[in-house]
């Protein structure tokens, strides 16, 4: 965990002045409507339909559990006891009073944290793997890139206002947990034949309203050319990005106007001049920052296949729990452990301050005081002992975090929705929980096996409904809701969008059409075949039959 | 007479600000002007002929490449923000400054608000032509807004970790 100096906590703090100021001067009047906005949105806050919302930075979704306690008594003093986990792994209260902000922003500020650029047209919080540092497939750890690419991010001066929001994503391993193909930027690591580490680097993927997969423009950029070649993307990227629509300003739609190579030539004019500048990296930097990544002191243990698999014969819930929610850990003895926010009847992603405070103690006495964030919205133990899984387990299942559903139908991504977004035109979490609850046999749960299930309440596509492998989109027809389902995405390496299935659905309807589709697959698919792989061989024929033929 | 911030204090403006559709006949001998790209483009040489200051504005869309052999020529150089959201003069400012070494007044006109200046300052203007509703007094504070800034920028060529 990376832990601030003197330099990084006065630059926070210096912005809890600034922007209790001008707080204070919109309040006053001295600042109108339309110039705090943008001010406002780069501190995360946002109008919401029923209060301010306002989204709190959870750089590459780390946490302690120091600061896990403060996200708590911030939900418990300010907003209702409730804090939702974001689908770019922030944290998200519904409602703050606007002006509470600068003292919520002071008190975040004691425990190193910040809501720095988490909205607006800017750069925002870089992203990467929940399981960055434990994975066993992972080539190197991301973190201390992600912290690298955060300092340069941070109040930058060149692109405070850029033509739209800027989100980049750093993957580790071999397989990419960190949807790196579907942001602005991606960035993966790759040695070179010298055993040299560079990095490939992706642009103009994005989803919202114009998904779009990202094109590789470089297959090595040097380390140290890693700042100056995101100052060149991003220097041509607000020079000539379109800002006369909206809809059409995300670096996505230029790299597309211009090609990925054209982008690429204009990235490589720039590097020209910043190549070997003073912005160039540092061993002495990457060092200084890695260090703060180092493993914690892990026993010498070994793997408890015997005794686990024992546990699973004496307790069936264990082994359900145990098969979905823990994940193979790089150190013998160890296991990551993926506490579910997605139990049936509540909002994906919500906890309340008790729980946030009952994470925090779990973390400390289980997992080294560290936990994070997913992109898929729950929270994760990364050091667990083998030892002491099953202690672990009946202490979840007490507090709610051991719903066995972790990448299955269930485990659903999901947006506020209508019932707390400005911006949506259909409610998102009833649609979830309708489903959940028509899914609620765990046995027939586990049988149809792993499925991305993402719901969006709008085309912003918060809930990354393009990249589910069944995806619902709410959608405003004539003033009702309507909800348009598509098959086939995938966030993972070689993404993809998902197809429209057809005509939109009513809500009720929607855990109808589910079962549907699944069954088509239940019934098509071979063995080992996962949703999506039967969907990739048999296509979205059969399933636009079954679906629409009822309708008849 | 409106007053502006030059480097970091609050004087009175003595240059003509002309506007796009101004034409060469309108242009005295003596006084001090930031003229359009455009007149510049098509009247380089009368325009160096005259006895008064030169200067030239830029729009947010017009591009520092283009004056980037010519800076030499202008005691004020002038980057319009048409909308303070609209971030293009940024990075023409540090074009001008750290790719064409241009090392005189480098001023933002337009939707200059007080809570832009201090990254306006980082990639280098010197002079702020805050909108005429807003306080200049005011607007001076904001560029003590941060005392650390972690990214090399024409106001500091080395990024904190080549100081920390």
């Amino acid at each position: 965990m990376y832990v601030y100096d003197e330099y990084d906590q006065r630059i926070i703090e210096d912005r809890v002045k600034q922007f209790r100021d001008q707080t204070r001067r919109y309040l006053a009047g001295e600042l109108s409507e339309e110039e705090f906005r943008p001010l406002r949105l780069q501190n995360g806050l946002y109008i919401q339909r029923f209060a301010p919302m306002l989204r709190v930075a959870v750089p590459y979704g780390q946490l302690t559990s120091r600061q896990t306690r403060m996200l708590a008594k911030i939900a418990r003093d300010y907003d209702k006891g409730y804090a939702h986990i974001s689908t770019r792994q922030n944290v998200q209260y519904n409602w703050p009073a606007l002006e509470d902000v600068p003292d919520i922003l002071a008190e975040l500020a004691t425990v190193q944290m910040h809501a720095i650029q988490t909205s607006g047209n800017c750069l925002r919080n870089v992203t990467t793997d929940q399981f960055a540092g434990v994975a066993a497939d992972e080539l190197i750890d991301p973190r201390p890139w992600c912290e690298i690419v955060r300092q340069w991010t941070t109040f930058h001066p060149e692109f405070a206002y850029l033509p739209r929001k800027f989100k980049i994503a750093i993957n580790g391993s071999k397989s990419d947990r960190a949807a790196i193909e579907v942001h602005d930027i991606g960035l993966e690591p790759v040695h070179n034949a010298a055993g040299e580490l560079g990095f490939r680097v992706l642009v103009g993927g994005g989803l919202g309203r114009t998904p779009v997969v990202g094109a590789f423009i470089n297959e090595f950029l040097p380390w140290r050319d890693l700042l100056s070649y995101l100052d060149a993307i991003l220097r041509v990227y607000n020079r000539y990005g379109r800002r006369d629509n909206k809809y059409k300003a995300r670096i996505k739609i230029l790299v597309k106007a211009l090609t990925p190579e054209v982008f690429a030539e204009k990235v490589e004019a720039e590097m020209v001049h910043l190549r070997g500048g003073q912005t160039t990296l540092t061993e002495a930097e990457v060092q200084r920052v890695a260090k703060h990544f180092v493993d914690p002191d892990y026993k010498a243990l070994d793997n408890l296949d015997a005794q686990l698999a024992e546990l699973d014969q004496q307790h069936p819930g264990f082994a359900r729990w145990r098969a979905r929610n823990t994940l193979a850990h790089k150190k013998p003895g160890y296991v990551a452990v993926t506490l579910s926010l997605k139990p049936t009847g509540v909002a994906p992603g919500d906890l309340t301050d008790k729980q946030l405070d009952k994470v925090a103690d779990l973390a400390e006495r289980y997992s080294f005081g560290q936990l994070r964030t997913s992109h898929e919205q729950n929270i994760i133990l990364a050091d667990v002992e083998q030892s002491q899984l099953h202690a672990l387990w009946l202490e979840l299942r007490e507090h709610g975090f051991a719903t066995p559903n972790i990448g299955l139908l269930t485990d659903i991504i999901c947006c506020p929705g209508g019932d707390f977004c400005s911006l949506a035109n259909a409610k998102s979490i009833p649609i979830a929980e309708s489903i959940q609850r028509r899914f609620d046999d765990l046995d027939y749960l586990f049988d149809i096996g792993e499925l991305d299930l993402n719901i969006s309440g709008c085309m912003n596509a918060c809930g990354h409904h393009h990249v589910g492998h069944i995806g619902i989109l709410g959608v405003d027809k004539k003033g009702e809701e309507f909800y348009q389902v598509s098959l086939g995405g995938s966030a993972s390496r070689d993404a993809s969008l998902g197809k429209i299935l057809g005509p939109s659905f009513a809500q009720d309807d929607m855990p109808d059409v589910i079962e549907k589709l699944i069954s088509v697959y239940v019934e098509k698919r071979t063995e080992d075949e996962r949703f999506i792989d039967t969907y990739q061989r048999i296509g979205i024929d059969p399933f636009k039959e079954r679906v629409y033929a009822a309708n008849h | 007479m409106q007053r502006i911030i030059k480097n970091n204090q609050i004087v009175d403006e003595t240059w003509h600000l002309l506007p796009k559709d101004v034409t060469l006949d309108e242009l005295t001998n003596c006084d001090d002007y930031i003229v359009p790209l455009q007149l510049w483009r098509e009247h380089a040489h009368a325009l160096k002929a005259r006895d008064g200051g030169l200067g030239v504005w830029l729009d947010s869309d017009e591009e520092a490449e283009e004056i980037g052999e010519d800076v030499g020529h202008f005691q004020v150089i002038a980057l319009n923000f048409p909308a303070f959201t609209d971030g293009r003069s940024y990075s023409n400012a540090r074009l001008l400054r750290d790719r064409y070494k241009f090392t005189g007044e480098l001023r933002a006109i337009g939707d200059v608000l007080r809570d832009q200046l201090f990254y306006m300052a980082r990639c280098g203007f010197d002079a702020f032509a805050i909108r005429p509703d807003k306080n200049p007094e005011d607007a001076l504070q904001s560029l003590k807004d941060f005392s650390v800034t972690y990214q090399a920028a024409t106001d500091e060529p080395l990024p904190l970790f080549r100081r920390r």
